[in-house]
């Protein structure tokens, strides 16, 4: 599903983020991945969909190398990849409805299935009552399930997520694990960096661990691993 | 693309017009004030360039004949004269006529010529207009070469200064008219710049959720036209009445005069269209050249 071999990233300021990253991830598995901050646990999946280009070494997604990928091509594949931002990345001037039905108009769908997709998922989150506010009338959290909302609605094989509960006290942080464990249980590959121990160590899934852009740690239902 | 898509990217942009609604007026302010001055200033021009055409429209060749040229003789000349290349007509003005409109033209005074009625001292001429009045000269200098030609006159010097002028005046028009569209294409793109930088997280958002250029392009691409040619109207009413009064007022003035103000129709719908045309080019090209930047994401 996922294969990096050999990834370097270095940014064009001179740091070097990634440093030699092997990795495999299968279709339908659950990861995290940790880390100190700074670490490269963003830099290590924005590789993955092509947000950034790595310096050296291959990416492969359902077996495309991201690396050789015409330019015209790129929109293609990120399509098939849900991405929850960091920052969430919100169209400014879009209201939460817009935001979500964007990802479903850029694969040119039908109004009706966007509209009924749309509150769907906006339904899953908990944001149906939002639907018509701009994102700067809306809490970190509720942007944040926007994103995830944006991120699922065409049904993506693949779900990467950098930091999802960081804005989020801990009630609504598990029920968005609540919705990324139900994507996964249909088969969604999931890629999650978080700083969140209570949820890794609960929730017990693969475990990546970065440091200095290395892959220091990976392990089957580990644990995070490091104090809070 | 799939016309519900095309659809699509007509609602967002006019949705975007709408939200960027500062924005959206600056380009079309910007627009409008820039078109105004260009609209302003061709109708200026293009009436001193109908002017000028007046004028020299009015320079004729006339060519007097000697007064032993035989009638078979007048034929052959006016045949030969009607052969140069650059000459429109030729008209015989017999020495009768001649005297009939030197009286007219003299006005009271002329009455006291009535008298030479009996012995006309003017000869027969033909009267030579050219295609092109800046040929005038040429033709005459051709015209005097020939045989039973007394006498060549067309305002020989005033007609070369005049031609003179009206030609560094339409060159200096150009030239100021192509300086104010390229100001006015700099200025605006520039306003319209500013308002597209303002979205360029935008742009890379859209191109991270999977967008193709060509998707994020379209709406943009309406926005652009569609402010331009917003920016054009004030300009055309203003052409369109504007010139229409003045074009009342001032031939009211000039009822005696010779000279005439460009007709109403069909100048203000060519300027009207021709306005609306620059305005939506120039929207479309100051967003798309904004767009193409941001879209190397
Ligand atoms: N666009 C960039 N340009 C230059 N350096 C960058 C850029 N993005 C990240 N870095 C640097 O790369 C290193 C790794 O950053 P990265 O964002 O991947 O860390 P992280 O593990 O996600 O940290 P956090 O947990 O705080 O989000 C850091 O030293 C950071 O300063
Ligand atoms: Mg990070």
């Amino acid at each position: 599903m996922i294969e990096m071999k050999d990834v370097w990233k270095t940014y064009p300021n001179g740091v070097m983020a990634l440093n030699g990253i092997d990795i495999y991830i299968d279709k339908g598995e659950f990861v995290y991945v940790v880390g100190p901050s700074g670490a490269g646990k963003s830099t290590f999946v924005k590789c993955m969909y092509r947000e950034e280009k790595p310096t050296k070494g291959s990416i492969l997604i359902q077996g495309t190398d991201l690396a050789k990928l015409r330019e015209r091509h790129i929109p293609k594949m990120r399509r098939k990849i849900g991405v929850i931002f960091q920052d969430f990345k919100l169209l400014p001037k879009l209201n939460v409805y817009e935001n979500v039905a964007f990802a479903l108009e850029v694969i040119e769908e039908t109004p009706k299935v966007i509209r009924q997709r749309v509150m769907e998922v906006l339904d899953l989150v908990g944001l149906k009552n939002k639907a018509r506010s701009f994102p700067d009338e809306l809490s970190g959290g509720e942007q944040q399930r926007v994103s995830i909302a944006r991120s699922i609605v065409n049904h993506p094989p693949v779900i990467i997520a950098d930091e999802p509960t960081g804005n989020l006290d801990p009630e609504t942080a598990w029920e968005i694990m609540d919705i990324f464990k139900q994507i996964n249980e249909r088969g969604t590959t999931v890629v999650m960096a978080t700083h969140n121990k209570d949820i890794v160590n609960s929730f017990k899934k693969r475990v990546i661990a970065i440091e200095g852009g290395r892959i220091v740690r990976d392990e089957q239902k580990g644990e995070y691993g490091y104090e809070v | 693309m799939k016309s519900r898509t095309l659809k699509r990217h007509f609602a967002e942009a006019f949705k975007s017009l709408g939200r960027n609604g500062w924005m959206s007026f600056a380009s079309v302010s910007a627009v409008t004030v820039t078109l105004l001055l260009v609209g302003v200033f061709l109708v200026v021009l293009l009436n001193l360039n109908h002017l000028a055409s007046q004028i020299e429209g009015d320079v004729e060749i006339r060519a007097y004949i000697d007064r032993t040229t035989k009638q078979t003789e007048y034929n052959d000349l006016q045949q030969k004269m009607e052969q140069i290349p650059n000459v429109n007509e030729v008209k015989f003005q017999s020495k009768e006529d001649g005297l009939q409109e030197l009286i007219k033209s003299l006005g009271d005074e002329g009455k006291a010529f009535s008298s030479l009625k009996n012995e006309n001292p003017l000869p027969d001429a033909f009267i030579i207009k050219t295609k092109k009045p800046q040929d005038t000269s040429t033709v005459a200098s051709e015209i005097e070469k020939y045989d039973h030609i007394k006498k060549v006159d067309y305002g020989q010097g005033t007609v070369e200064r005049l031609f003179k002028v009206t030609g560094v005046a339409r060159n200096v028009g150009l030239v100021l008219i192509v300086g104010l569209i390229f100001t006015a294409m700099f200025l605006i793109s520039n306003t319209i710049k500013l308002t597209i930088l303002s979205r360029r997280k935008e742009i890379e958002i859209m191109k991270l959720v999977g967008a193709t250029n060509g998707f994020i392009r379209w709406p943009y691409f309406i926005e652009g036209f569609v402010l331009g040619l917003t920016g054009a109207v004030i300009p055309i009413l203003v052409v369109v009445f504007g010139y229409e009064f003045l074009h009342g007022q001032v031939n009211n003035q000039l009822d005696t005069v010779f000279v005439k103000l460009l007709p109403v129709y069909p100048m203000v719908l060519q300027l009207s269209v021709m306005l609306a045309v620059i305005g939506g080019l120039i929207g479309i090209w100051g967003s798309m050249t904004s767009v193409r930047k941001f879209l190397k994401v």
